[in-house]
């Protein structure tokens, strides 16, 4: 803990003490809190395992788990890549010397990060559903993948933002000293070295994206919540089927959020600047929670930027 | 579009959009600076337990907390917030469970204000002899909050989007009124800009304010 260190000198046997109170304590209140929450459980007969021996048979994952996992994932990478193209194409405009190329770019970012996703998903079914845009049962897929794909893409067009601004200025002088035209400049020196830095930061953002997929089931789209609805109702176990949901939801976030901490380290010792993976990102908002970046210049009206972490 | 103004309450939804933003801004201010004082603390048990509860709340998608609420907590378990009102109770735990989650990322907010203060800063206050409560209240913890500000301000424009997910459980707020007037009058550009303006007008002046707020409060290192 590196808040410790600044906090607290190293303790002497009287602290030690008080710790190990603390501790105590800690551990009894949480287990009162465990103990609260089984007995609530299991005056509703939660705990009986007629309810949670379904999760052992090949069924249950087979008819409802798995087809919900690959619901989430779809949605999840499709998103996540027209994202990507969407983040890159708008991140570039706003860094473009063309000042009207420039402000249509900051508009349209700084639009879609400020609506939040749901209401651009219900906004798209209807729209979807009504010109017969695609066919009833990609609807659904399409408002999703539509309203994910403008949200994050606005948060990684700020990030290729970022990630240029993060870079020293004599990278672009020297590109320039050397007849480079500004494009090139961006293209050949700039971009490579901002895609890097902004790897940990687009896995963190796959987290969100992940999240933002179980608001699908609100426009009907068949995803890993809206399975374990069906799973709760099919066995009559609707809390062992959410808890066991959540825990499938953890359990990626949970890896991807490591896998982006591992290379942002990498990357550190290759002696990169990073932006720093914060997955600190509410279903929807923080767009760019990106630490340590001292000259990156938030537009006017950009939420706050965090600093987390330097 | 004057019709559909007049016709349905967009005001009123918007008012219950604050509403629930309020509560639960405090609720996961209250929750989240308990998780973050226990992460930052120097005992190890302490410290466990606030990063199981950043890692759960933060990797688990809030639409399906909201959806527990109701069809797990309320339904199954029984416990319901307001006994007398479905209304109330689907608040109530709007509100829970926006706050339950966001704590997740207040703490983090915090954390990472305190992880600004270079650790320097304390080991000069204690060498020119400032006890342990000076050392807090003169050095570290006026740092550390100017650092956290500008993640605070992020994270309460999250919330403030983030009640639209209340929607799936009944709330009426702005997301539950949109979908309301597109089911009955068709889905229309007018329609999302009203609604979509609305997060614009409440958004952006906070993201403003909380912006220039981190800069002039910055400390110059």
């Amino acid at each position: 803990m590196s808040g410790a260190s600044v906090l607290f000198d190293a303790p002497g046997p009287r602290a030690r003490r008080r710790y190990t109170l603390l501790a105590v304590l800690g551990v009894l209140i949480a287990l009162a809190g465990v103990y609260v929450v089984l007995s609530k459980m299991a005056d509703a007969g939660q705990l009986t395992a007629d309810l949670w021996t379904p999760f052992f048979t090949a069924e249950v994952w087979e008819q409802y788990l798995i087809p919900g996992l690959s619901g989430t994932l779809k949605a999840a990478a499709i998103s996540m890549v027209l994202a990507g193209i969407f983040g890159l194409l708008f991140g570039i405009g706003r860094l473009s010397h063309i000042a009207a190329v420039r402000w249509v770019c900051g508009v349209v970012v700084e639009f879609f990060r400020a609506v939040p996703v749901l209401i651009m998903m219900i906004f798209f079914f209807g729209v979807y559903a009504q010109n017969n845009v695609f066919s009833s049962e990609v609807n659904p897929l399409a408002a999703v993948v539509t309203g994910l794909t403008l949200y994050n893409g606005s948060v990684v067009a700020e990030l290729v933002r970022s990630g240029v601004y993060s870079l020293p200025r004599g990278q672009s002088e020297a590109g320039l000293s050397i007849g480079l035209s500004p494009g090139q400049v961006l293209r050949s020196i700039q971009l490579p070295q901002a895609l890097t830095a902004m790897l940990p930061a687009l896995i963190g953002q796959m987290v969100v994206v992940l999240k933002d997929s179980a608001l699908g089931s609100a426009i009907t789209y068949l995803e890993l919540l809206n399975w374990s609805k069906t799973l709760g109702s099919a066995y009559a176990n609707t809390v062992p089927a959410y808890i066991v949901a959540a825990l499938l939801f953890i359990v990626m976030n949970y890896v991807l959020t490591v896998v982006a901490s591992r290379v942002e380290r990498r990357l550190a010792r290759r002696g990169r600047t990073t932006l720093h993976a914060v997955p600190a990102d509410p279903t929807g908002g923080e767009a760019g929670n990106v630490g340590g970046l001292e000259n990156a210049t938030p537009a006017a009206g950009a939420p706050a930027r965090g600093r987390a972490g330097s | 579009m004057g019709d559909i103004l007049s016709q349905y309450d967009v005001l009123g939804a918007f008012g219950l959009t604050i509403y629930l933003a309020f509560f639960s801004a405090i609720g996961s201010l209250v929750i989240g600076t308990i998780v973050a004082v226990m992460r930052v603390s120097p005992v190890h048990v302490l410290q466990l337990m606030g990063t199981w509860y950043v890692n759960i709340f933060r990797n688990t998608p809030l639409t399906l907390l909201m959806v527990f609420s109701i069809l797990g907590a309320t339904f199954i378990l029984g416990i319901n917030l307001a006994p007398d009102s479905i209304d109330d109770n689907v608040k109530r735990w709007a509100i829970v469970m926006l706050s339950v989650y966001h704590a997740a990322f207040v703490c983090e907010a915090l954390r990472s204000g305190v992880n600004t203060v270079p650790a320097g800063q304390a080991e000069a206050a204690r060498s020119v002899g400032m006890t342990f409560g000076q050392t807090m209240s003169h050095v570290i913890l006026p740092q550390a909050f100017r650092g956290s500000i500008a993640p605070l301000g992020s994270t309460l424009i999250a919330l403030i989007k983030n009640t639209t997910v209340a929607a799936v459980i009944g709330v009426a707020e702005a997301a539950g009124q949109m979908s309301e007037i597109i089911e009955n009058e068709g889905s229309s550009i007018g329609i999302f800009l009203i609604f979509a303006l609305g997060f614009v007008i409440l958004t952006l002046p906070l993201g403003v304010l909380f912006t220039s707020m981190s800069r002039r409060l910055a400390v110059k290192r």
